[in-house]
């Protein structure tokens, strides 16, 4: 069997630790996601997702278990390590898209390559390519404020793939979008899964986490369920 | 990530608030503005100081007469400029001078005298031209380094004779020409209500000193004329209130200059108002530099508070700026930014604001400088060394106030900057 990518045991996060308003949110986690895995998480408002995405991503640190991230030890990093972790391993969708504003498309997309030290050429040249791959690449040089919300998104997806990461998380990304512009998004997210991505897709549509290959389903800081989806042949039918 | 990348960002966040960016460097801008004006001022006059004590000679000494202060009957320090001019029997005499010429032989190269009559009119056609009329000894020429372009100066042995010494500039409008072929010619001078005629007998060049005519007509040019000519014409009195002593090459002119003051003061003990006393235009520009670097001492403190309010201005501004891209700076965390990367993108930030101010500062401060030394009638010579003293010194001032914001910006929790609405 293949090694993991996200190998999770015994994930504890608990807010406003030793406070009188201390709250755990996750029950000890264990999840294993394996390199090509398109993963939905699903479950319902409050119940821990964004909570668990976060660690997933190293935003976070779990306050007790052991999370192994490519490898690499991440509930040990320290915060130098973690930036480097998220710079180089990791590609973040938000549901608001968090493009930096006054500055284009195409810088947004320069941005995590900027953090990793690349060359200002190479830069511009592989920033190019990736809006080409998510069909932006006439807005190259416009702001996000003149970008819809679905261009938003897909100069996101583009910036959070620019490293080559190892892992493409989305929390929620087509909470913001119509149903025609997440057929899109969707349709881009199956694109980078045959090509061999491995993701992680939190939503809340019942719809889209069936077109995943495998749905978790995660309901007050614990998983209850996993079964498979339908692919992406479920969107299609 | 990259300096350039940093500065361009830098610059469109200011642009993008600019009104907010101009008025947060408004500190920084009057105080190296202020410092910046005043350098410019005071380097300008004390380099046309300096340059005209170059033409003048660092041998002369002026001794003149000084009231002596009521309460201080030694009279050093402390001028007293009484309404009265001091009487005939209290200015020096043909006699202390020649006294003095006597006792100090070898340390007394020339002794200028000069006897004001002050303003003179030459008519000539339709024009009047004004002069400066004084009578002068041999000597003058010399302590006052004047350039004979032809003829000859007064001597002291031309008695009452009516002859002068002008300026090329007074031969010019009088004549329409400064060549020798003036000398010889004469022309009507009115002062003090006579009317006289007068004989050139030499043409001198004259200088400008260094400083700017304001306006475009001539300058009022100095006519010289012998001593007891002068003397005649002012009513009578003989006697001085200033005269010029050089001293010979290779004495100590400080040394000589109080030897000189004791001398003349001497005279003056037993006298109820006046004492004379002795000044070198070294002395003069020492107290002028030392008064300069009073008011520069006053400008920088007030330039320092103005620099000091402008800095926390900044960090203000700052602070405000990091609160409301509290989301960029977790989306940036998120990217992968170390904090060290973010610490270094506000502070770029914050000196690229002081710098910007502190060039629109020094624009402003040679600006109001060149205006300032131009009323006083000397050419603005803007320092160099100041004006990159000043740049450097505001984008330190970037350094210092921004690295609170930016530090508090790289330590910021990405998931709550990210969750920050
Ligand atoms: N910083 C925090 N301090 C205290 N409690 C928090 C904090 N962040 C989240 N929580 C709590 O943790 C719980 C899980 O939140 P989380 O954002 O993970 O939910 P979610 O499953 O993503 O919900 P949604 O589907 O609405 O996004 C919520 O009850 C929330 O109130
Ligand atoms: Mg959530």
């Amino acid at each position: 069997m293949q090694e993991p990518i996200i190998d999770m045991r015994g994930i504890v996060k608990t807010y406003n630790l030793g406070m009188p308003n201390e709250l755990e949110i996750l029950h000890g986690i264990d999840l294993q996601v394996y390199p090509g895995d398109f993963m939905a998480i699903v479950g319902e408002s409050g119940s821990g997702k964004s909570t668990l995405m976060n660690i997933i991503g190293a935003l976070d640190k779990p306050t007790s278990g052991q999370y192994t991230l490519d490898g690499v030890d991440v509930s040990q990093a320290k915060d130098k390590e973690l930036s480097v972790i998220r710079n180089q391993k990791i590609g973040f969708v938000f549901q608001t898209f968090n493009l930096i504003g006054r500055t284009s498309a195409l810088k947004n997309v320069e941005l995590p390559m900027l953090y990793a030290g690349v060359p200002a050429k190479q830069r511009t040249e592989r920033a190019k390519k990736l809006l080409e791959m998510v069909n932006m690449e006439a807005r190259a040089k416009h702001h996000p404020n003149e970008l819809s919300g679905g261009q938003k998104q897909r100069v996101a997806i583009a910036r959070a793939l620019v490293n080559k990461p190892a892992l493409l998380l989305a929390d929620e990304p087509t909470g913001a979008l119509d149903s025609a512009t997440s057929r899109t998004v969707m349709d881009i997210f199956h694109r980078l899964h045959e090509s061999g991505m491995t993701i992680v897709l939190i939503t809340h549509s019942q719809e889209l986490a069936e077109e995943c290959s495998r749905i978790l389903t995660l309901r007050d800081g614990r998983f209850i369920g996993e079964r498979k989806g339908a692919g992406r042949s479920a969107s299609l039918g | 990530m990259h300096l350039l990348d940093n500065i361009r960002l830098a610059l469109s966040s200011l642009w993008a608030n600019k009104l907010r960016a101009l008025l947060t460097m408004l500190g920084i801008i009057i105080g190296i503005g202020s410092v910046i004006a005043i350098v410019t001022v005071g380097d300008s006059l004390t380099g046309s100081i300096t340059d005209s004590l170059q033409s003048f000679g660092v041998n002369n000494i002026t001794v003149s007469l000084q009231k002596k202060s009521d309460s201080d009957s030694s009279g050093t320090s402390v001028r007293m400029f009484g309404p009265e001019s001091p009487d005939e029997e209290d200015l020096i005499t043909d006699a202390m001078i020649e006294e003095f010429r006597q006792a100090y032989p070898d340390k007394i190269s020339a002794i200028a005298l000069q006897q004001s009559l002050g303003s003179g009119q030459v008519q000539q056609e339709d024009t009047t031209v004004q002069v400066t009329a004084m009578g002068v000894n041999n000597d003058y020429a010399l302590a006052n380094d004047l350039n004979l372009m032809h003829g000859r100066f007064i001597k002291d042995d031309d008695g009452e004779r009516q002859i002068a010494v002008v300026s090329d500039v007074f031969c010019e409008s009088v004549f329409g020409s400064s060549g020798a072929s003036v000398l010889g010619k004469d022309f009507e001078l009115s002062v003090n209500n006579k009317l006289l005629k007068f004989y050139v007998v030499g043409i001198y060049e004259y200088d400008d000193d260094g400083y700017v005519s304001l306006s475009n007509s001539d300058p009022v040019t100095d006519l010289y004329l012998p001593m007891e000519t002068a003397i005649k014409l002012s009513g009578g009195s003989s006697g001085y209130q200033s005269f010029t002593v050089v001293a010979a090459a290779g004495t100590d002119t400080s040394a000589f200059l109080t030897q000189t003051k004791n001398f003349f003061a001497s005279f003056y003990t037993r006298n109820q108002s006046y004492t004379a006393t002795a000044s070198s235009m070294e002395s003069m520009l020492e107290e002028m530099t030392s008064m300069m670097n009073t008011v520069k001492l006053a400008i920088s403190a007030i330039a320092a508070i103005s620099l000091l309010v402008g800095g926390i201005g900044v960090m203000n501004i700052m602070l405000v700026s990091i609160t409301e891209r509290t989301r960029e700076i977790g989306t940036r965390k998120a990217l992968g930014a170390p904090g060290i990367a973010i610490r270094m993108q506000f502070i770029i930030e914050a000196v690229v604001i002081c710098m910007i101010g502190g060039l629109l500062g020094v624009s402003v401060g040679v600006g109001l400088g060149a205006v300032g030394a131009n009323l006083l009638g000397y050419a603005a010579k803007p320092s160099l060394a100041a004006i990159a003293l000043a740049v450097g010194f505001s984008m330190a001032i970037g350094v210092f106030f921004g690295y609170y914001p930016a530090n508090k910006a790289a330590k910021l929790d990405p998931i709550e900057a990210l969750r920050y609405e």
